[in-house]
């Protein structure tokens, strides 16, 4: 140790589950919002966390460095569902290619909802509607319209998380939107 | 100059869906606009998204409020507590 720094952490592992499993469960349910997969890899965490503890340099905290393991976890999870589903089938609303393209396809175009609809909006149902919809997008884009729409978390933050580029976030979120409309529209808002 | 302002309905939308970020551009919403007015279909899109957006609002106020108490039941901590000292040997 040629120049320590002023402050060394140190790992205490005997306390994580006390002190991190909360934290990291939150973190992890929150991308992907399931109950069980969350706490296998929470477990799987602290299991790597233990394993690697020796290349623990000090440098950050106990909870970031957990936090970054994690992050490894989430990532390999995501790319294990994708391959293992393939990429999941994206109906998309635009023709592709040939004179119309990037037009409407007539049988995708918008519906007109009613007038009452914003009335409905804090309706219990809708909400669950929504839950639903959202179980229905293809993972990715599921966890890249959680993370940016419903918690509201930054662009650069998701796209550095996630290994995105912001130009495929948006690509996704255009996507994600689309398909959440037709969902919500079929189900709920023409009914 | 006119063929940068000419997009597609899918472009358009994409812009749509940006701006409800606040991450459209002022060019961007310039061609939106422009699109709008021979494009009926997209403009009610646009509308659609705004309600859209104030859904997903309230989805998340709901979802954030419940956030704080998601956590692993007492069973699954103590199961977990277990395995994990198994390994710290």
């Amino acid at each position: 140790m040629s120049s320590p720094s002023p402050i060394t952490h140190t790992l205490d592992p005997a306390k994580w589950i006390d002190n991190y499993s909360d934290y990291l469960f939150r973190y992890t349910i929150i991308r992907i919002n399931d109950h069980e997969i969350s706490k296998d890899l929470v477990q799987e965490t602290f299991f790597s966390g233990l394993k690697s503890a020796k290349n623990f340099e000090g440098k950050a905290t106990e909870r970031t460095w957990l936090i970054s393991i994690l992050k490894r976890k989430i990532i390999d999870h995501y790319r294990k569902t994708n391959s293992k589903k393939g990429q999941a089938e994206v109906r998309m609303n635009f023709y592709n290619d040939g004179e119309n393209e990037g037009d409407w396809i007539e049988q995708r175009v918008p519906q007109s909802w009613d007038n009452e609809v914003e009335k409905k909006l804090e309706n219990t149902e809708l909400q669950y509607q929504i839950d639903l919809c959202i179980e229905k997008l293809p993972k990715k884009y599921a966890m890249v319209f959680r993370m940016k729409t419903i918690q509201e978390i930054d662009t650069e933050i998701i796209c550095k998380e996630l290994d995105i580029s912001s130009s495929n976030l948006w690509v996704i979120i255009h996507r994600a939107r689309m398909q959440l409309r037709k969902c919500l529209e079929e189900n709920w808002f023409n009914n | 100059m006119f063929k940068k302002l000419n997009i597609t309905c899918n472009q358009a939308t994409t812009i749509c869906d940006k701006s409800q970020y606040g991450n459209a551009s002022f060019f961007d919403k310039i061609k939106l606009q422009i699109h709008f007015i021979g494009c009926k279909i997209c403009a009610m899109y646009s509308k659609q998204n705004v309600l859209l957006t104030k859904l997903y609002k309230i989805k998340a106020t709901n979802i954030k409020r419940k956030q704080d108490s998601l956590c692993m039941t007492y069973q699954e901590k103590e199961v977990l507590r277990k395995e994990f000292e198994k390994q710290n040997v």
